[in-house]
């Protein structure tokens, strides 16, 4: 297969992620969608190290996973602080920075 | 049989993709993001970076997933409104997801690198392989490792931090 259809992959889970992140409401599911949107990323990266032959991206895509591992986590913490605070888990409704 | 296992592989990134977005209730969300992260490892596999696509196993499918199964579980899904507080939002979204695959395509198509339209170049068995990506990490990239070290003990502290049951 032609590196092409990699990016074209990529960019159509990147819009898919995007789009989840728009729609839904439940924190979990953004946070879902968020690593659908570092996948494709990681995706194109892997692609385009394989397309230049060099593994210099396959390094970057390793960063991006550490980064969305480490993303998780805090996002996770945060979900179970504010499940503990008895707040209701609706990004609509936990509105009080918006100002 | 490449291209094979690529549309099979891309016919269960893409389906567990969708999945995650139009799954009503987390846990099967989370479970079709298991399924995507399973095919985008075969992808990675079929681009010929066999450590990236091990790590993706490992660490997401491994761990990650654990974790948010385990968080699902405790909190039980949460609860989606039916009132829409931006009007034509479930309508809107997806016209600006397909906006931005449009965008993302014309970037693509406008950028006219040529080798994107062939197969990569000749690679040799050791592409991709843990010894290349390890000496590329601890020769050329150290400070984004550890840099990226710093950030996993601080993350994890963070953690512990938001999610302890102290009350303030």
């Amino acid at each position: 297969m032609t590196i092409e259809w990699y990016i074209v992959l990529s960019s159509l889970l990147f819009a898919i992620g995007a789009m989840g992140i728009l729609l839904r409401r439940s924190p979990i599911v953004i946070l879902l969608c968020l690593e659908l949107m570092l996948n494709a990323g990681n995706l194109a990266l892997v692609a385009f190290s394989r397309m230049v032959g060099n593994q210099q991206g396959q390094v970057f895509a390793i960063v991006v996973m550490v980064v969305a591992a480490c993303e998780v986590v805090v996002g996770l913490g945060l979900i179970v602080a504010i499940f503990r605070r008895r707040l209701p888990l609706n990004v609509d409704e936990l509105r009080e920075l918006r100002g | 049989m490449e291209a094979a296992l690529f549309f099979l592989a891309a016919i269960g990134a893409l389906g567990g993709a969708i999945g995650v977005v139009a799954m009503r209730n987390p846990f099967y969300g989370v479970l079709a993001l298991i399924v995507h992260l399973f095919s985008l490892a075969v992808l990675f596999l079929l681009l010929s970076s066999a450590f990236v696509a091990a790590a993706q196993v490992v660490v997401y499918a491994g761990a990650v997933m654990v974790l948010y199964v385990f968080v699902v579980a405790y909190v039980g899904g949460g609860t989606e409104s039916a009132w829409d507080p931006i009007p034509g939002q479930r309508f809107l979204a997806p016209l600006l997801g397909l906006a931005l695959f449009v965008e993302l395509s014309i970037a693509v198509l406008a950028s006219s690198l040529l080798a994107l339209g062939s197969d990569g170049p000749e690679v040799g068995p050791g592409f991709g392989d843990p010894a290349a990506i390890g000496k590329l990490f601890l020769e050329k990239f150290l400070i984004p490792f550890e840099a990226s070290s710093m950030l996993l003990m601080l993350a994890a502290v963070g953690a512990i931090v938001l999610a302890s049951r102290r009350t303030r």
